[in-house]
């Protein structure tokens, strides 16, 4: 068979502006052993054909909940032509070369809602070229000419002689043939899966109990790993002694490793156990002592001072001081643990010539070159099994791949002898950092007479979520990051005299990802996400600010302005929850849970993960 | 050693007596369906059934289930539990689905009491299974429509 050699060739998308392909030539088993079995056609490396008619397509981005897995077999089985019934999904290895984000370059990852968009072109096509290598098949099997075959639902057909084969019937013969060096697509008028709805492709598994998390990987002799991590971020261990650990029933080992010290057993609770019984003592020096109501206190007086400007426009100081009437407010976010369902978590084995590692990875790519530098390995010896995962919300999205670096760590210091498998606790989710980051905003209106905001002010003081990690030359400049004033920079009114400056602080707090859409959650309501963190008092959003600061002058306070908004697009969040039916039904909704009877407050999704279970305290808009 | 009968099937297991019943389930008998959330009976997502009854096995003893039936997700059968299973399917309420055991677990037990539920009942039912996706106004939607699934068949 050469059907998994095939060359795809390059195609230019003038439209993106982008060039795409997927070169088969190269030997994949440089990177990945090769995965086919007899009876199975690779056209490319988005589908696999079986015999038995299966069409399996390989998900280049993560499925934790977005849906992702249903909608980029979709597009592949729209183009095919195939039934639904017969697609199933298959999680792709990490492979920068070919499983890339086409928007983000050389890396492979999931995030900024631009799973479909940048696999949009490139999935068409690998669905489309299969599609018409079978007819080719056909044709050549039956004798008679392409343009006679038609496919519908993972059938051809030709239609004067009555002849018909299944997918998995012709694959073998596909196989053989050259891959058109150009294909149609399909005119959207002709879909009959994109844009209608159809059964996820992972309900069945979801209902019965047979989906697997990284939580649920199970291997031969796994031990189950804990760390005990220094109660304040930032302290050292000095000394620990886990003698009393290993007397508990089933723990193995008692290692220490750059997060703290690493409790492994047969099973988790004898590792949970094991924990308790460590006795650590811990350096802390130079540990973040500071509480929510101190940095708090210090981010308030910090906004009251000129910080870095990232926009100014006018003489926003000057307006405001004339202005007939004056506005203040001082919006508080406190710090926010991501909380996905699922624990945190990752699996290892070091295998003989390598390591293969089993993670809700949302950037496979990272956690590779994590795992890889760790252990010493070159980065294709590192196998990424990207499995289903119980929510990320930016967690599983750390520039440091922390916890892939952690699981490394640990199979490393017992030299690899059994496979092992790292879980945070709720407990260690909660209090373990990598929060969603305290944020201050203090912003200041001047009005005119009439109610039209002539002067706008705004300070944000924060830390920011980019600095230190690879990302920083992408999104820092002059001192800015840009995640860190998205919204509030980019504020779409036309306002005369307008100023954004930033406080960066330096705050021992680990902070990362962005509890789903990071930067505009913090700062604008526009691309808010309602289904994770609905509206608290203090997301008080700014373009929501300015338009109720402005009166009830329904257009915005420049209404006249070539710099308005879209209509739309300055709704308050409410509006905006009430216009989109998928918001209304799910978040809103979510609020009117009635107290429980476990004690806790109604509100399932922000009283239930915010309250509890946040780091530090929930802070009072003022 | 405990002695547990799961899903119809009597199983010794060897657990420490102390070990919750979600973990004697997950990593001694490897029926993972049932998951780890939270530990403390804060998520649902360890939702199992005691005797029928809905219980949180990440707080319930091994030793209190031994003598007693519990069924997991993978082994709840009977009508109510296909309905609700159908019911899930046909409206895709799962998103990550990590907490939709739990869900169907609790589910089915409040068919089971409570066979055509208002929305009322189906809140105070399930308010001990959280989902971080926020499917709730589908969970919903699925419990009325396995009541009246079973409501006609009945």
């Amino acid at each position: 068979m050469i059907g998994r050699r095939t060359f795809l060739h390059t195609s230019a998308l003038a439209a993106a502006g982008l060039v795409i392909g997927f070169d088969l030539g190269r030997d994949p088993a440089d990177a990945q052993p090769p995965p086919p079995a007899s009876g199975v056609w690779t056209p490319n490396a988005f589908l696999r054909i079986g015999a038995d008619d299966t069409v399996t397509i390989i998900a280049k981005h993560i499925e934790f909940g977005q849906g992702s897995h249903t909608g980029l077999a979709t597009i592949v089985a729209e183009e095919l032509d195939a039934d639904w019934s017969q697609v199933r999904v298959e999680a792709a290895p990490a492979d920068v070369d070919r499983y890339n984000n086409l928007f983000w370059g050389r890396m492979q990852g999931t995030g900024g809602s631009t799973s479909i968009a940048n696999s949009w072109q490139q999935l068409r096509q690998a669905g489309a070229t299969a599609r018409a290598m079978l007819i080719a098949a056909a044709a050549r099997t039956w004798n008679v000419p392409d343009g006679e075959i038609t496919v519908e639902r993972g059938v051809l057909s030709h239609a004067a002689t009555g002849r018909r084969a299944t997918f998995g019937e012709l694959a073998a013969v596909a196989a053989t043939l050259p891959a058109p060096s150009s294909v149609r697509l399909k005119d959207p008028k002709d879909f009959r899966l994109i844009g209608r709805r159809g059964p996820r492709v992972d309900s069945r598994v979801k209902t019965d109990g047979s989906a697997i998390f990284t939580m649920d990987v199970q291997q031969p002799d796994m031990l189950t790993a804990v760390i005990a991590r220094p109660p304040r971020f930032g302290a050292r261990l000095k000394t620990f002694d886990g003698s009393a650990a290993l007397w508990v029933k089933g723990v193995t080992d008692v290692v220490a490793v750059p997060a703290g010290v690493a409790v492994l057993a047969r099973n988790f609770w004898a590792a949970r156990k094991g924990r308790e019984a460590l006795r650590l003592q811990w350096d802390e020096s130079r540990a973040e002592r500071r509480g929510s109501p101190e940095l708090v206190a210090a981010y308030r007086a910090l906004a009251r001072r000129p910080g870095r400007p990232a926009r100014r426009e006018g003489n926003p100081g000057r307006a405001i001081a004339g202005a007939a009437r004056v506005l203040e407010a001082v919006y508080e976010f406190p710090y926010l643990a991501h909380a996905p369902m699922e624990p945190i978590d990752c699996a290892i084995h070091l295998t003989r010539d390598g390591c293969e590692v089993w993670a809700g990875s949302q950037v496979p790519t990272l956690d590779q070159q994590a795992v890889a530098r760790i252990l010493g390995l070159p980065p294709a010896k590192v196998r990424v099994h990207t499995l289903l995962a119980g929510g990320s919300f930016g967690r599983r999205a750390t520039a440091d791949s922390d916890v892939a670096a952690e699981a490394a760590s640990i199979v490393k210091a017992i030299g690899g002898r059994q496979p092992v498998k790292l879980v945070w606790t709720r407990e260690d989710d909660i209090r373990g950092g990598r929060y969603r980051p305290l944020y201050v905003h203090r912003l200041r209106a001047g009005l005119d007479a009439a109610g039209q905001i002539v002067g706008w002010e705004h300070r944000i003081v924060g830390q920011s979520i980019i600095g230190g990690t690879p990302y920083a030359p992408l999104f820092i400049k002059n001192g800015i990051d840009s995640t860190s004033v998205e919204g509030a920079s980019t504020l779409p009114y036309a306002i005369p005299n307008l100023g954004v400056e930033l406080h960066t602080t330096d705050v021992g707090v680990p902070c990362s990802g962005g509890a789903r859409s990071a930067a505009a959650t913090r700062r604008s309501p526009r691309r808010r996400s309602w289904t994770s963190w609905p509206t608290r008092p203090a997301a008080i959003p700014w373009p929501c600010a300015a338009r109720c600061w402005a009166g009830t002058r329904a257009t915005g306070p420049s209404s006249s302005s070539p710099r308005r908004p879209p209509a739309g697009a300055l709704r308050s969040p409410r509006a905006a929850r009430a216009a989109s039916p998928f918001t209304s039904r799910s978040a809103a909704s979510s609020l009117r849970w009635p107290r429980s009877r476990w004690g806790r407050t109604a509100c399932r999704a922000c009283t239930a993960w915010s309250a509890p279970w946040t780091a530090a305290s929930r802070s009072t808009p003022t | 050693m405990v002695t547990l009968r799961v899903n119809g099937v009597s199983r010794v297991v060897d657990v420490e007596a102390d070990t919750p019943l979600l973990w004697a389930l997950r990593d001694a008998l490897h029926l993972t369906g049932t998951k780890y959330g939270c530990g403390v009976a804060q998520c649902g997502a360890c939702t199992v059934h005691l005797d029928g009854q809905a219980v949180r096995s990440c707080v319930t003893p091994a030793t209190a289930a031994q003598g007693r039936e519990v069924v997991t997700i993978e082994g709840v059968s009977g009508r109510v539990a296909q309905a609700v299973q159908d019911a899930w399917r046909r409206l895709d309420v799962v998103q990550c689905g990590y907490c939709q055991s739990g869900q169907i677990m609790s589910a089915v037990a409040l068919l089971a009491e409570v066979p055509r539920p208002s929305d009322a009942d189906i809140d105070a039912g399930m308010t001990g299974n959280v989902c971080r996706c926020a499917t709730y106004v589908r969970i919903r939607a699925a419990i009325h429509e396995a009541a009246r699934t079973l409501g006609g068949a009945g």
